[in-house]
């Protein structure tokens, strides 16, 4: 600070204070609506500070049969597909970004633009825009209602490419002359060199990653019907439509918070490596 | 873009990138080129014959009212998305940067809504606006305003323009608070000597001096507007009441899988398409040059 004006500190803690509580409000009260039972969250105004049915709760959306009357899996079930979900999309896009960016970058070879560039047009074809056709080529090749065909229409990364062409880009070409002279192939480099260099930033790109695995809704939307493949994310939408006839917003709310903290407690847990992937994939 | 030392040409490097082309021709390319060769064809009512109409499709959604409202409405919905959060993260970065102890706090617990995923915002802010049971609706009630965006369009277009705007806060803030702190201290003291306050050090050096960040963030928010709400509105919405909250992605996904309307859909996409294409080529042509400070 440039200047010492105590009244200027107080006013800007008090802004952030303000700030913190905007951001966490929401939150706040879908806690708090998972701690009440059924009964008190029908009657306005709803509570805002926690009650003492937070277990219970827990239990009854977990184990039990979530909301009373639905048909949906188990939410335990949905949580495990949410997982599955997120970590096939975040390590196959690792896995594929990272092999392409080493053959772009390490080998002379015909049509190594035309690839660079196919790659580069997935930046411009967001699941959004090619909708209908994309839903038809996954069920053409019977991957409805799969893991597979959560993840893999959804691995292909251009971002996740570029990040790791930078990387490589500035790792010293003696690094590769020194491992050539002890005899080393490309496989054996990359594996053993090229890898562990960039550590790092495969771990700052998994966060990223992870969260954008886990939060998808549109896509696990269309291709699974089947209750048994429900994401736990999709889930909460078909719960607020059960709302309009029997509302349970405990149990809603409980499932929300369930399906929040997985990816809330990664960017807080791994904060340092969150903010490096955000900045190094977006510019 | 190639290293000066590489490797002799073999078969290897077309395994290599193998993975990443076949998904990107299978899934990306093939889809996409899908969607243009559609974009041509009108689909009789039963779906037994198809006519290539060439440009007759877009025709009709440009002479259609609907679409055209939907068009304004998805600019006036990013706009206000936009210059909603990027103006709160602003406010908010500006002071945490003043602050000396605490400023890693303030940026972990204010970080962390990135990471709710958009449906998810939604459930949570509709929540929030129950009109029978939600805390804001009664609190609204006692300065006699009656909230209820199941009915009323322009309080369903608040609603959700808050949601998305209240999720994005979180990614504007990081980028602003990385941006002020990068900024060398010496500037803004030789700014204080000379006699400038708080206020006007922050309009007339810090501010103009975060403008590629601005304009960064501008392109990232309108993405975020255009492309990732979808799950607000199906959440909060579902595009009504009487469409005043359907923004052009819902509407693909409304026309295509519920409307089954298959050339028209089809059409939207690729109207969207360049729409992303347009961004993408803005983002890359200015926003990766960076400004050196």
């Amino acid at each position: 600070m440039v200047e010492n004006r105590r009244i200027l500190g107080i006013i800007s803690h008090i802004v952030l204070i303000l700030g913190v509580i905007m951001v966490a409000l929401p939150i706040w009260i879908t806690f708090v609506a998972s701690t009440h039972d059924a009964v008190r969250m029908t009657q306005a105004p709803i509570p805002m500070l926690p009650g003492t049915h937070f277990f219970e709760n827990f239990k009854q959306t977990l184990f039990g049969a979530g909301l009373s009357g639905s048909e949906g899996a188990p939410v335990w079930r949905m949580l495990l597909n949410s997982l599955a979900m997120a970590l096939m999309i975040a390590f196959g896009k690792i896995a594929i970004s990272l092999l392409s960016a080493f053959a772009i970058v390490y080998f002379k070879f015909p049509f190594r633009m035309g690839f660079f560039w196919m790659i580069f047009i997935t930046l411009m074809l967001p699941v959004e825009v090619r909708i209908l056709p994309t839903f038809e080529v996954v069920a053409n090749l019977g991957m409805l209602n799969s893991y597979w065909g959560l993840s893999i229409p959804l691995i292909a990364s251009a971002t996740a490419t570029f990040m790791f062409r930078q990387v490589f880009l500035t790792i010293p070409d003696e690094m590769l002359e020194s491992a050539r002279i002890d005899g080393a192939g490309p496989l054996r480099f990359f594996w053993d060199i090229l890898i562990p260099l960039s550590r790092t930033n495969i771990a700052a790109l998994f966060v990223i990653l992870f969260i954008y695995g886990w939060n998808q809704y549109l896509w696990p939307l269309l291709i699974t019907t089947d209750t048994d493949m429900t994401t736990i994310v999709m889930s909460i939408k078909q719960m607020l439509e059960a709302a309009e006839q029997s509302p349970q917003w405990n149990i809603i709310m409980m499932t929300a918070l369930l399906a929040m903290i997985p990816p809330v407690f990664v960017v807080v847990g791994m904060q340092r490596l969150f903010v490096q992937g955000l900045t190094e994939t977006d510019k | 873009m190639l290293k000066r030392v590489h490797f002799p040409t073999s078969v290897l490097p077309y395994l290599l990138v193998a993975p990443q082309i076949i998904i990107t021709l299978i899934f990306f390319i093939w889809p996409a080129s899908q969607a243009v060769y559609q974009s041509f064809l009108i689909e009789d009512a039963f779906g037994l014959s198809t006519e290539f109409v060439w440009f007759e499709n877009f025709q009709i959604l440009f002479e259609d009212s609907q679409y055209l409202e939907t068009f304004w409405r998805t600019i006036i919905f990013s706009a206000a998305v936009a210059v909603l959060s990027m103006g709160s993260a602003l406010i908010l970065a500006a002071f945490a940067d003043r602050v000396v102890r605490g400023a890693t706090t303030y940026r972990t617990l204010m970080i962390w809504p990135y990471a709710v995923a958009p449906v998810l915002a939604g459930a949570l802010w509709v929540f929030m606006f129950n009109p029978t049971l939600g805390i804001f609706p009664y609190i609204l009630e006692f300065i006699g305003i009656d909230w209820n965006h199941y009915l009323n369009g322009s309080q369903a277009m608040l609603l959700v323009i808050f949601a998305a705007a209240w999720k994005q806060i979180a990614y504007n803030f990081l980028f602003y608070l990385a941006a002020m702190q990068s900024i060398p201290r010496s500037l803004i003291e030789a700014a204080a000597i000379d006699g400038a306050g708080p206020v006007r050090r922050f309009w007339d050096h810090i501010f103009p001096l975060i403008s590629p960040t601005t304009f960064f963030l501008l392109v990232i928010n309108a993405v975020y507007a255009f492309f990732d709400t979808f799950g607000i509105i199906h959440a909060v919405t579902q595009g009504g009441p009487a469409n005043s909250t359907t923004i052009l992605v819902y509407k693909v996904f409304n026309d295509g899988f519920v409307g089954l309307d298959l050339g028209g859909s089809a059409a939207q996409s690729v109207i969207l398409m360049i729409l992303v294409i347009a961004m993408t080529v803005v983002q890359f042509r200015y926003v990766e040059r960076k400004v050196e400070y």
